[in-house]
């Protein structure tokens, strides 16, 4: 058991995992040498060597590309797009390719890939470098998007995505990195894909939040708690698709109440279809509207107007007081 | 400071060994036995006569939407006959005499054409890809087989087709510029077919050949005869025959011309001429082979009567191929079928099985398509 980052984290798996499996391949940009930009592949290089550890040319398209050819010819490449706001130069490749292969040669191929993307606002960065746009990849029949919400449940998803037969979307958040540290173990461990998980217990309130809204969410909830003492179900989703709709439709049946924290625009956003399945499922437990707290509909409007773009705890508390006073 | 021109310097080959009339240039004969000879032009008879007769079934709705292949048989049969089962083929959507040849079934490319993924299947042992249809975005993969085969130290080239459209893509530049720095087994067949639907090569590049963009990737490039079956044979397979020694990817244009429709949802009589349709006629592949083959005592009789019939066999065996079961479209999609899609499922068979609204009425037609004749017959 060592007290781990979630870069420190994320490398171990990676490390590990590498180990474990010679098919397992680590491509992208500045991913070898470097170590990559946040650090996450530090040292696969000089452990694995240039084949396994790829420092690719400068070219999201055929990163994406060239893993899905690995991946149908057996291997199971580990792909870092630099920034997931770069990722649209490589969109179809993941929506038209990887995501479809099974389906497309009718289960003679399949494609087990892991996309890894920082994604994610708060650490002062340009336009491109704080976005949050899971929502694109949890609506693509085929993919499984995860968001891991700190180092060691990033470490176990991460180990789990590899692992995984089909192709992972793998965000991680950037404000996460260095954020905390966690007792991770020594041991491989996974978690598995397509389970929320309660964080934190209560009766009067569900939040659901993810990657670096989790964190919002916990706080929310402790001031709700100390100030109005109301006590809160925190869902984790950890895996935005396929969602584990049935963990939070559980909780809300039981505190008939639902905020919804995410950092991707509100519109159309993973939020809508976390209500939907609320209202499909805990329709007749509902006391309150369902209320979301997200970023604006906005393209990134700078850092420098950021905190008033990205959900604080002030706005989710005050969303949720708005939702027990109904 | 001097300017100072740089080596190496470049050069880009042009090949040809038969002509329009069938004359051989025999210092560039690649040397292929008889049965070889043979084989390659059954195989071109057959891709000829299926195309028009795909064309039909198109026209009469028993298809949908295909693209057909008339006037690149050479380009396809002579690229694809230098690999070996153990290699792979990566097409796009326009390679008809490339799948057949490396033994996709006739009833699964017409089952493709009519809307079943079933015809879209690889057998278990084939090394081939589907048929990918966003223009160039197969060419990546390509070379992620190339990778993957170099890393695992297997004997394999991997062979991918696009046409002169996909070299505008970026992920046309991509793919040669990550086989070049990787110096993988790959080879990349491009059938310049002269018109990407109704845009000429002259709007399409500015280069004076397609070859030529290889050397800035730092690959070969060889421009051929593409209505040359020996010719294509004959660079395919020294291009193969590199990619398998180690030495790296190469970019070959197969110089030919798409004779009929792009798809049979258009019209090209509104964007070229007939007399540009009739000049390339007279070079017509087949012509040229059959008069070669004719001269060579290699011609056989009864050879389209024999294709037909293979043919017109297939083609009663896509016909009585059972209705798609709607449920299938679950089954492929994760290794593991998630709950909620387990549920959609089970609410499609719910429907289905009490045929509620929602289920097409089993001889209702579907509306036409572009290129169909409204009324059924």
């Amino acid at each position: 058991m060592a007290k781990l980052n979630l870069v420190k984290a994320l490398n171990l798996a990676l490390m590990q995992e590498m180990q474990r499996d010679p098919d397992v391949l680590v491509i992208g940009e500045d991913v070898g040498v470097d170590g990559g930009v946040f650090r996450v592949t530090e040292d696969l290089h000089r452990t694995y060597g240039s084949k396994r550890v790829i420092d690719s040319p400068l070219a999201e398209s055929a990163i994406i590309g060239t893993s899905v050819g690995m991946a149908l010819y057996g291997l199971k490449p580990v792909c870092e797009i630099q920034f997931s706001g770069f990722a649209f130069q490589c969109f179809h490749q993941i929506e038209n390719h990887a995501a479809r292969y099974r389906n497309r040669s009718q289960g003679r191929f399949h494609v087990p890939m892991v996309m890894r993307m920082p994604y994610g606002g708060g650490v002062r960065a340009l336009e491109h470098h704080s976005e949050s746009e899971e929502q694109f990849y949890a609506h693509i029949p085929g993919l499984k998007m995860v968001i891991p919400s700190g180092p060691r449940n990033g470490r176990a998803l991460l180990a789990a995505a590899i692992r995984d037969p089909d192709p992972v979307v793998f965000f991680e958040h950037k404000a996460l990195y260095h954020a905390h540290k966690e007792d991770v173990p020594d041991e491989p461990e996974t978690m598995d894909i397509g389970r929320a998980q309660v964080v934190s217990e209560g009766d009067d309130l569900t939040l659901v939040a993810w990657g670096g809204m989790l964190r919002v969410a916990r706080e929310a909830a402790e001031t709700l708690e100390q100030e109005d003492g109301v006590s809160c179900d925190v869902i984790d989703v950890l895996t935005i698709a396929p969602l584990d709709r049935e963990t939070i439709v559980r909780s809300v049946s039981k505190t008939g109440r639902a905020v919804i924290v995410h950092e991707a625009p509100r519109s159309f956003g993973p939020g809508a279809e976390v209500a939907a399945s609320i209202m499909d499922g805990a329709f007749l437990s509902l006391e309150a509207p369902i209320a979301r707290v997200t970023t604006h509909d906005v393209p990134f409007p700078g850092f420098a107007r950021e905190k008033a773009n990205v959900p604080d705890v002030a706005r989710v508390v005050g969303a949720a007081r708005e939702t027990l006073a109904f | 400071m001097p300017r100072t021109p740089l080596e190496p310097r470049f050069t880009v080959e042009y090949l040809s060994i038969l002509d329009a009339e069938g004359n051989l240039d025999s210092a560039l004969d690649p040397g292929l036995p008889g049965a070889e000879l043979k084989r390659l032009y059954r195989a071109m008879l057959l891709a000829r006569r299926l195309d028009e007769r795909m064309v039909r079934l198109q026209r009469q709705g028993r298809t949908g939407t295909f693209a057909p292949i008339k006037g690149q048989e050479a380009s396809q049969l002579g690229s694809v006959a230098v690999l070996r089962p153990t290699d792979w083929m990566v097409p796009s959507f326009r390679e008809t005499a490339s799948m057949i040849w490396r033994g996709w079934p006739i009833e699964k490319l017409l089952l493709f054409f009519a809307g079943h993924l079933e015809g879209g299947q690889p057998a278990p042992d084939q090394r081939d890809l589907p048929i990918t249809i966003p223009v160039s975005t197969q060419l990546p993969h390509a070379v992620g087989l190339a990778y993957a085969a170099q890393y695992r130290d297997d004997d394999v080239v991997v062979m991918a087709y696009f046409g002169d459209g996909a070299t505008s893509e970026g992920d046309f530049h991509e793919a040669l510029n990550f086989a070049g720095v990787w110096h993988v087994p790959v080879v990349f067949v491009c059938q310049n077919n002269q018109w990407a639907i109704s845009v000429p090569l002259k709007k399409q590049t500015n280069s004076k050949t397609i070859a030529q963009k290889a050397l800035a990737y730092g690959l070969p490039g060889i421009q051929v005869d593409g209505n040359d079956v020996l010719a294509v044979y004959a660079a395919s397979r020294e291009a193969v025959e590199r990619a398998r020694a180690g030495e790296g990817p190469t970019l070959i244009e197969c110089v030919t011309y798409r004779l009929g429709v792009h798809t049979t949802a258009d019209d090209p009589t509104k964007y070229r001429t007939a007399e540009e349709v009739a000049e390339w006629e007279r070079k017509d592949p087949l012509t040229r082979f059959a008069a070669y083959l004719k001269k060579k005592r290699l011609l056989e009789d009864g050879l389209e009567a024999q294709v037909d019939e293979e043919i017109a066999a297939a083609i009663a065996r896509f016909e009585a191929t059972a209705p798609a079961d709607p449920l299938v479209m679950f089954d492929h999609v994760y290794a593991e079928l998630p709950p909620e899609l387990k549920a959609q499922r089970e609410t499609l068979a719910e429907t289905l099985r009490s045929g509620e609204p929602g289920r097409r009425e089993k001889h209702e037609p579907s509306p036409p398509m572009r290129g169909q004749r409204s009324g059924r017959r």
